[in-house]
């Protein structure tokens, strides 16, 4: 029997598109459980999108979570062999507070790591494969891409203080230059270290313009993050994606555990992010691992109502009988061949809409039967 | 078309007039009419009034691509969105506010009272002081006159409703004024017409 695609909802083919993509370039699904460690999760909260954490006691008096992240249990998982890569996917739903909702939400959520001996390469095909996953959603789409390497260089470099940091840091997560400039006033920061730190509420069409305002603010102090990044930009230049990628740093917010390239991608028509990755080394570190990760999730539970478009009928076919009940549902596969859903029923359901009704004692009349 | 979410009431009709006075006017909303979306088709845009508490949910959520709401509900709901400008006006301070000569007694459970639940509560776990949070929806001066709480934190604009209630501004949180925000998403797709409204109306903020 052939699967009719046409019935599939817009995450359920996306997921199915996404695990293709990914598959096509070598790597292999990662399948995990529903519940693990609580404290996997627990000592590595700031990681998580969401502060939550569904846990419960097992059996065996075991603290067990809903597993709210992926990634997490994917590094518990994976080994640190020299000069090796291992590349992962996964389709799994996960468990957690939803930012818009605040309650918790069964996520659906798709996306691969890549952990091991990372380096250029890989890098350059997981920001690749970041994209084809925004283009296989939509043409419609933006990838933006920041540094966060850069960003925790000029933050040591102007040795803010922890507090100041996390404002700074926050003004820079929503691009609010007028609460940045507030903390010149404050006497927290100089006039030209803010100016300086504004350069990271920019959003650069342009990757020319963005490498040499970074250049302008820290080309002396960070040359092998800034040469990384440029390298990277020249990369995907040569792919054609200029138009669609903007360097923005507004997403790079989180140095603890991010350390090179960040990233986020939007779809028109769909209200928050739909793509979200890194390098991650730094978690890696403080899991007790050398190796390098990068990565990204696909969040697919936004895609469920894109492109929704409500039924005009519920079926095409209502097909009404009056006890031959093996004549009617012959009648509804015959009819269902054709592509029509067919409901076979003996008396007209309540609320139900239908294109046509058919009769069947008079519909086997007429075709002679 | 740019959606764009205004507070309903007096600081909304401030806003429009920025938005107006900025080149982003739709003079369809100054009939005398009960409608709640106007639009300028030749400018690409739309307005419609919203509750003011309500702002940053249109635009969180992409229904508005930009907005202008209260620093307040901001800090207390901590929406996802950029918060692209301070429009210096409907200006006033989130503070603490006790009955004249209160003193904080510190080996007790401060007992609060408040609209503003979260921005309460960071102010005082920032302070590791222990609180007790008496969340109500409104009329909140009266909260420490009935012995409901020992303060309340509320928006203060002149003070004038708290000493005419025999209460007095002890402390003050943050600074409140009126913020251009915009959906993050929104943003990637339509930032050229965001940016030049951002742009408009900074020309018209006073000091």
């Amino acid at each position: 029997m052939q699967i009719d695609s046409t019935i599939l909802k817009s995450d359920e083919s996306t997921a199915l598109r996404l695990r293709s993509l990914y598959n096509s370039f070598g790597y292999s699904q990662y399948k995990m459980s529903k519940f693990e460690e609580y404290a996997l999760y627990v000592k590595n909260k700031d990681f998580l999108v969401s502060d939550g954490i569904i846990s419960f006691t097992d059996t065996n008096g075991r603290l067990l979570a809903l597993k709210p992240d992926v990634t997490l249990s994917i590094i518990n998982n994976s080994k640190d062999v020299e000069g090796q890569v291992q590349k992962l996917y996964y389709d799994e739903n996960v468990y957690r507070i939803s930012g818009s909702t605040h309650s918790y939400k069964e996520i659906k959520q798709t996306g691969l790591e890549c952990i091991g001996d990372v380096g250029f390469d890989e890098i350059c095909e997981v920001i690749l494969l970041a994209i084809r996953s925004l283009e296989s959603i939509s043409s419609s789409f933006v990838f933006e891409l920041s540094h966060v390497g850069i960003m925790e260089t000029i933050f040591n470099e102007l040795e803010l203080s922890g507090e100041t940091k996390k404002t700074v840091l926050s003004c820079i997560n929503s691009k609010n230059e007028d609460d940045l400039f507030k903390l010149v006033k404050e006497e927290k920061l100089s006039l030209t270290n803010a100016k300086k730190l504004s350069v990271f509420m920019k959003s650069f069409i342009s990757f020319e313009e963005a490498v040499s305002s970074l250049k302008d603010v820290c080309g002396e102090i960070c040359t092998e993050q800034l040469k990384e990044f440029e390298d990277i930009l020249m990369f995907l230049k040569q792919f054609g994606f200029e138009t669609k990628i903007k360097v923005d740093f507004s997403s790079a917010n989180t140095m603890s555990y991010y350390c090179g390239v960040a990233f986020s991608g939007y779809v028109e028509g769909i209200p928050t992010k739909v793509v979200s990755g890194g390098r991650y080394d730094k978690l890696m570190k403080k899991m007790g691992r050398s190796s390098g990760a990068i990565g990204f999730a696909v969040y697919l539970d936004n895609l469920e109502r894109y492109n929704f478009e409500q039924r005009e009928f519920d079926v095409d076919v209502l097909l009404l009988h009056s006890g031959n009940t093996v004549m009617a549902l012959k009648t509804a596969e015959n009819l269902s061949k054709n592509g029509e859903t067919v409901r076979v029923c003996s008396f007209v359901p309540n609320g139900l809409t239908y294109r046509r009704l058919i009769k069947l004692e008079e519909f086997l009349e007429s075709e002679g039967k | 078309m740019l959606d764009i979410a205004l507070p309903k009431g007096r600081l909304g009709e401030k806003v429009y007039a920025m938005f107006e006075a900025a080149g982003f006017e739709c003079p369809s909303i100054r009939e005398e009419n009960r409608k709640l979306i106007f639009e300028n088709p030749e400018l690409g845009i739309r307005f419609f009034w919203v509750k003011p508490s309500d702002v940053a949910i249109y635009v969180e959520r992409g229904a508005a691509d930009i907005g202008v709401a209260g620093k307040d509900i901001l800090l207390e709901y901590e929406p996802d969105v950029f918060e692209m400008l301070d429009l210096n006006i409907g200006k006033c301070r989130m503070a603490v506010a006790a009955k004249k000569g209160f003193k904080d007694n510190t080996d007790t459970t401060l007992r609060v009272a408040t609209k503003f639940s979260n921005i309460a509560e960071r102010f005082y776990r920032e302070k590791c002081r222990d609180i007790d949070i008496i969340h109500l929806n409104g009329s909140i001066e009266i909260a420490p006159i009935l012995n409901l709480s020992d303060v309340i934190v509320d928006i203060v604009e002149t003070g004038k409703t708290l000493y005419e209630n025999n209460l007095e501004p002890i402390e003050t949180i943050v600074p409140i004024s009126a913020r251009l925000i915009a959906n993050k998403a929104s943003y990637q797709f339509k930032w050229e017409i965001i940016d030049k409204i951002k742009e408009g109306l900074s020309k018209q903020v006073r000091d």
